[in-house]
């Protein structure tokens, strides 16, 4: 046939539909390929979308204030006024707060899980702890008004301005909700994320590190404390960002415990208000356009924050995917 | 006596261990050699398995002994037996009696042993910090008050590895290589002056060269110390110890000088293995 | 004096590790607190009106939330129409055609939009299905959610699909079948046991979002007909029941609690336990 193709027309004549069969064939693939490539790249295309929207729709907002909206103190719909500053500090302060809290108890479980437990027994309470994990947000709401309000009211509070009453982060009037209970409430619904991730991190460190150390006379957990968490601790501190980013962003159970007062309190006993729980309260109640923009401004905000922290936890433990936690 | 040791200064460290050289006897036989570890009846098991059998055993002191035998033969886990390093692996149970110095093991504080024996293992498993902070590590966590670098030095000259990075002690210990890892692990080990070394196929991941380092770096360690090595290189067994043991299917076969157990063996089984035919 | 110092180690050591022992179990009683709490509270709440009737007027008692779960189910069905094909065919990509630097960056940001705060998508669902036609709908809040559903179940797609074995691809290629036919009547076939568990635990995740609703589903106190109109979801009730006033209303937000619980937690229960035994799924 031609000239070009010598070794694959030995069955020149019959073949000729056998090729076109082959090639439509080959076609298909490329077909398969290209339809689930377009919807690969649909991830790339929401993603940036979702930039793209968000930037776009807080265009007012950020043409009126400037970087003036995050220095800014005043929240006043009514004469069209907006600054950021009381809901960054109520998202810093609740997104610290619950850290504080679930950092040492979720560190403390992982270890016991990774180190201590039987593997059957630490692979049980993983499950439940991912069952944890699946709680909707709404139900850890509605058990912060119900459970940990009242508690913060009659215990926690009461206990807290009696041992360290003087501190000024402990004074100030006891209303149940504020930044206190806000951190308690999102402390709970990290910790399992704490868990889950520095439990599998944890069980990736090499068996012999364990042995070297306790080969030396070195107790269990000083093995533990001084080598195995050292060799975890990119994996550890990728888990902490992860749960960092959960607490900035969650949304419905802080809304319903932080009492929804755009105002910066040293005390925690204060009510407060944070970005994502002014977004759910006034979004749809944002009558004017600037407002709304405002208001789309602040998630753009905290999209921007959630964004970097999730980007470098994913960085930290692909890393320690990768051979540990060598020295630098 | 070595916990004393601990509390002075480099130089008491020295006299303890020439007082320890002072009690090698010159003798031949394992009977007449002072015994650092004497093992009677030792059983253990991994679950329901059992991989050792029955085992009774006299490590003389300030010699080599090493333990050969064909892999899965139960010489590793043995070994680690010595400081009770298996009971970091769960559902296994050791019976029967380990004498340390006259003391039972199984008794003793089990921290407390592992600073008196030391181990060395298959792959070098340096921690990821500094060369010094390696060798600094087992004196920390004993709460070692003298003056940390000399005994630091004095570690790395034991295991022959100061010349090499006497100028790069605070680089990480993963830049090191292979060999050098290894003789870090053992210095690390030294640093802490343990009566015993148990060394579980040390050479296994290393080249000839630095087997033969290694090697030689034993024989001058035997002044101070008593050390065990797992090998499964009977080539090394012959060449760097003084006693050796044969197990096989998790029972000592049989135990003699190494000169006599390669050239006259007593248990046909033992002529098979060393001869070469099978393992 | 280094026997003081060894003494002082060993209560340490022991006090250190029981205290992560009784981190672990105070975080597991936690999930056996939460529900005992529901099961006490929402228990004596539910009755055959919580899953027959609409919502009464403020004042008076009864009522049910009969619109809510429809709305939450229409919610769900459109969430799986939008995110569930996306998620699967951006995984076949990913396990089956992706190159390595476009494979890394897809996954990348699949990993990043997972973590984009629920309230975040919500905005972006209201920018695209809200506010160009200037009301609320069903619509847009299965947009919302379908959004969410995406990332999860293009992750445990894909890591299914790369669990298939080499060699029954080979058996099949070996046969003469294309690398899509392959594919079809293969590998997805031999995955679609942990595929579909993926895809139920995604949407067991978005079935319990509130956020992503508030503006976009609104939230509604009857029937929504069609698709274009604001629809009630179980969650926005809970949330919108549990800051009200009323005693009755907050008898029913227990109810409703407890049913959104009880689902999301069965499903959840079925999926892992099919997952576990299949090799596990990363819950983040």
């Amino acid at each position: 046939m031609s000239t070009t193709s010598t070794t694959f027309d030995r069955a020149a004549p019959p073949g000729s539909r056998l090729r076109a069969f082959l090639g439509r064939l080959r076609q298909g693939d490329e077909v398969a390929h290209v339809i689930t490539l377009i919807f690969a790249v649909s991830i790339l295309v929401i993603t940036s979308l979702l930039v793209y929207k968000l930037w776009v729709s807080s265009h007012l907002s950020r043409a009126q204030f400037g970087w003036n909206f995050f220095w800014t103190t005043t929240w006043d719909p009514i004469f069209d006024k907006f600054g950021a500053l009381p809901f960054i500090y109520g998202t810093l302060v609740t997104s610290v707060i619950s850290l504080i809290i679930a950092v040492p108890l979720g560190l403390a479980a992982a270890i016991f899980l990774a180190e201590l437990a039987p593997r059957k027994l630490s692979d049980s309470i993983a499950f439940l702890i991912d069952l944890l994990a699946a709680v909707p947000s709404v139900i850890y709401g509605l058990l912060g008004i119900f459970v940990v309000v009242p508690l913060m009211r009659t215990v926690i509070g009461p206990a807290l301005k009696a041992t360290l009453g003087d501190l000024p982060i402990f004074g100030g009037p006891n209303y149940g909700v504020g930044f206190l209970t806000s951190g308690i409430v999102l402390a709970i619904m990290v910790v399992p994320f704490i868990i889950s991730v520095s439990r599998e991190v944890l069980l990736t460190v090499p068996r012999d590190q364990r042995e070297a150390a306790l080969s030396l006379g070195a107790t269990r957990w000083e093995a533990t404390w001084q080598v195995v968490v050292p060799w975890a601790r990119s994996g550890i501190m990728g888990s902490i960002f992860l749960a960092l980013a959960r607490a900035l962003g969650e949304t419905m159970a802080v809304t319903m415990v932080i009492g929804n007062n755009p105002k910066i309190s040293a005390s925690l006993f204060a009510p407060g208000y944070t970005i994502a729980a002014v977004i759910a309260n006034e979004f749809t109640e944002a009558t004017g356009d600037l407002y709304l923009s405002s208001l789309i401004e602040l998630g753009l905000v905290l999209f921007l924050m959630t964004f970097l922290l999730n980007g470098l936890a994913r960085l930290l433990i692909i890393a320690t995917g990768r051979g540990g936690g060598r020295p630098s | 006596m070595a916990s004393a040791s601990q509390g002075n200064s480099a130089t008491a460290a020295e006299t303890a261990r020439q007082t320890r050289m002072s009690e090698r006897t010159p003798a031949t036989t394992p009977t007449e050699v002072s015994v650092r570890f004497e093992i009677s009846n030792l059983d253990f098991y991994y679950g329901a398995k059992q991989a050792v059998f029955g085992l009774n055993l006299k490590i003389p002191k300030n010699k080599i002994t090493s333990l050969i035998g064909p892999s899965g033969c139960g010489k590793s886990t043995f070994l680690r037996t010595l400081n009770r390093m298996n009971e970091t692996i769960r559902n296994t149970r050791v019976r029967g009696q380990i004498l340390l110095d006259g003391q039972d093991i199984l008794e003793m504080d089990v921290v407390a042993l592992r600073r008196r024996v030391g181990m060395v293992f298959q792959r070098p498993n340096p921690f990821p910090k500094s060369i010094y902070d390696n060798v600094a590590y087992g004196l920390r966590i004993n709460g070692y008050r003298g003056r940390l670098p000399d005994l630091v030095e004095h570690s790395l000259k034991r295991a022959a590895l100061w010349d090499e990075v006497k100028n790069s002690l605070h680089k990480s210990a993963f830049a090191l290589s292979g060999g050098q890892q290894q003789r870090l692990c053992i210095a690390r080990a030294l640093a802490v002056d343990p009566e015993v070394l148990l060394l579980d196929e040390p050479c296994s991941a290393l080249d000839p060269v630095t087997t033969a380092k290694i090697e030689e770096l034993m024989f001058h360690l035997k002044d101070s110390c008593t050390l065990a090595i797992v090998t499964h290189n009977m080539q090394q067994a012959a060449r760097a110890s003084d006693f050796t043991a044969f197990m096989l299917d998790g029972k000592l076969i049989e135990h003699n000088e190494t000169s006599k157990l390669f050239t006259t063996p007593q248990d046909p089984r033992t002529e098979a293995y060393i001869t070469g035919r099978f393992g | 004096m280094s026997h003081v110092r060894l003494i002082w180690r060993k209560s340490l050591n022991a006090v250190m590790l029981t205290l992560t022992g009784v981190a672990a179990f105070g975080v597991v009683s936690i999930l056996f607190l939460i529900l005992g709490y529901f099961i006490y509270n929402g228990g004596h709440s539910l009755n055959w009106d919580f899953f027959t009737q609409l919502p009464k007027p403020v004042g008076e008692l009864g009522g049910g939330m009969a619109n809510a779960i429809v709305g939450s189910l229409k919610l769900l069905l459109l969430a799986a129409l939008i995110g569930l094909p996306t998620g699967l065919l951006a995984g076949v990509y990913l396990a089956e055609f992706g190159g390595k630097a476009l494979g890394f960056l897809i996954r990348y940001t699949t990993d990043l939009l997972n973590g984009v705060p629920s309230i975040v998508i919500g905005i972006f669902a209201y920018a695209l299905a809200v506010e160009p036609v200037k009301h609320f709908s069903t619509l847009a809040g299965g947009l919302a959610l379908g959004i969410m559903v995406v990332p999860i179940t293009l992750r445990s797609t894909e890591e299914f699909l790369r669990a298939v074995s080499g060699s029954l691809r080979e058996g099949a290629m070996a046969l003469g079948a294309s690398k899509w036919r392959t594919i079809a009547t293969v590998v997805l076939p031999a995955a679609s046991g942990g595929i579909i568990t993926g895809m139920l635990l995604s949407l067991a995740r978005v079935a319990g979002e509130t956020a992503p609703l508030l503006f976009t589903a609104l939230g509604n106190r009857f029937w929504s007909p069609g698709w274009s109109q604001p629809t009630a979801a179980l969650p926005l009730m809970i949330y919108e029941y549990a800051i009200s006033a009323y005693d009755d209303w907050h008898r029913q937000a227990w109810a409703a609690g407890l049913v959104l619980l009880a689902l999301v937690l069965l499903a959840n229960l079925g999926c892992r336990f099919v997952l576990n035994r299949r090799g596990t799924i990363r819950s983040v």
